[in-house]
């Protein structure tokens, strides 16, 4: 499932996963490590909210 | 105008712009604004932002009454939007830097605005310093105040942040210090930028805060991209009405926005005005087409309750109401109460369709509203004040459980 930043509105979408910052396409957002951030606006995983 | 020595050689060399009424597109500046940029001379001499391109000239006027701009070693930039960095690309011809720094998420949008190759670029993480001979600089990345690459610049040893966008106002002065100003104009024009750009990010305005409070920063100056600067007991002022904007507690106050067609709807609007004003709620009611969006934002940021009002028309609402709603929406108004009333002539989608744009905003509902056929009776009026009450009883409700 893709999240959205409730900040910024980036989409955290696991098929494309966030290989910018060492997160490997496939990377469900459950399983993102816990210190992982939103690449654009430096927000908490607490700060996603799953797409609707 | 001619720079002004803030300390010992730290300047501002900003832009008063006069005329700026349409502010970025989307907000208005009644009174103008100014685009802040300052200069440190210290054995290294850094520039911190520059100006919006017009004023170009202007700039690197002021710039050298101070230096010769080939003799500026570092650009700093804080912030990349053009109305601070659009002089970026003459200021690196100009002054031919030995470095530019910015921010990790300036530097991907530096490359995406300008022809940055060549550029001697240095990314900065937060908490990096660097050194300008007897001062210091150390960055403290601040994304989403109110871009991905904002950042403030702290001089540890002058007790001086430059701090962006964040803590700015649009009102163009003589005067460049908050202190020299009326206190109330000051804090309607905070109140009107943090409406209209700070507001949806509160979460990182309290983020930042907080950082400020855990690093101990001390601060003697907080120096904002727009507007007057701050000094002195200004400096908690500033950082106290930052977070009671951002923590948006609820006020007993409401504002009616409506649009109307031949005065039903208007009629409803004052009605639920006067139930409110009975619950003890002072209302301010703007007509859409006698306020801009952004003024109507700025008086609902004080305010707990919304309420809204439009006839029916071609099966849904007055397209300036559907064009604040958009606006609204993308500025995330926290902790409000909110409700609809409108007339219609044979199909009445209009109160659905505000209540439904309410509750895409994040406003809690409350009722179903009032509509109306036709025009109003005196029973539709009893009614709509009523409504008024339910609203102001349900305000007064989440102020004391939000108090």
């Amino acid at each position: 499932m893709k999240y959205v930043c409730n900040i910024c509105g980036y989409v955290y979408d696991p098929a494309a996963g966030d290989p910018d910052n060492g997160v490997k396409p496939g990377t469900q957002f459950k399983d993102l490590p816990d210190d992982w951030v939103c690449p654009v606006c430096g927000a908490e995983k607490s700060e996603f909210s799953p797409e609707s | 105008m001619k720079p002004v020595e803030l300390k010992k050689d730290i300047y501002w060399v900003g832009i008063v712009d006069w005329n700026c009424r349409d502010f970025h597109g989307y907000s208005l500046s009644p009174m103008g604004t100014t685009y802040n940029a300052f200069l440190v001379k210290d054995e290294k001499i850094a520039l911190v932002d520059t100006a919006k391109a017009d004023h170009a000239g202007e700039f690197f006027c002021a710039l050298s009454h101070l230096v010769k701009p080939e003799d500026v070693d570092y650009l700093i930039v804080n912030h990349l939007e053009p109305d601070h960095s659009g002089a970026l690309v003459e200021a690196v011809q100009r002054c031919k830097p030995e470095k530019i720094f910015c921010s990790p998420m300036g530097a991907r949008s530096l490359a995406g605005l300008y022809q940055t190759k060549d550029w001697p670029i240095e990314v900065i993480k937060s908490g990096g310093s660097i050194s300008l001979g007897k001062r210091s600089v150390t960055f403290l990345e601040t994304r989403m105040l109110h871009w991905p690459d904002s950042m403030f610049s702290y001089i540890p040893e002058d007790k001086v942040v430059f701090s962006s966008d964040a803590f700015g106002q649009n009102w163009a002065t003589s005067e460049r210090f908050a202190d020299q100003v009326g206190r109330e104009t000051l804090d309607r024009v905070l109140s009107e930028y943090f409406a209209n750009i700070v507001q949806p990010y509160s979460p990182v305005v309290l983020k930042t805060l907080d950082k400020i409070a855990e690093l101990k920063l001390e601060l003697d100056m907080i120096l904002p991209d727009h507007g007057l600067l701050l000094r002195g007991e200004d400096c908690a002022w500033v950082l106290k009405r930052y977070r009671e904007m951002a923590e948006a507690k609820p006020k007993p106050r409401a504002v009616l926005v409506y649009d109307t067609m031949w005065q039903s709807t208007e009629q409803m609007i004052h009605a639920v005005s006067d139930g409110l004003k009975d619950e003890g709620i002072e209302t301010r009611i703007m007509h859409v087409k006698a306020n801009h969006h952004s003024a109507i934002m700025t008086e609902l940021l004080d305010s707990g309750a919304l309420v809204v009002g439009s006839p029916t028309h071609n099966n849904g609402i007055l397209p300036y109401m559907a064009g604040l709603f958009q606006y609204m929406k993308g500025l995330k108004p926290l902790n409000k109460v909110g409700g609809a009333v409108g007339s219609f002539g044979w199909s009445g989608e209009c109160v659905p369709a505000l209540n439904e744009w309410l509750e895409k905003i994040g406003i809690e509902v409350v009722g179903s509203g009032v509509k109306q056929q036709w025009r109003p009776t005196h029973d539709t009026l009893k009614a709509c004040v009523a409504y008024g009450r339910e609203i102001g009883a349900a305000l007064k409700a989440k102020i004391a459980a939000l108090g």
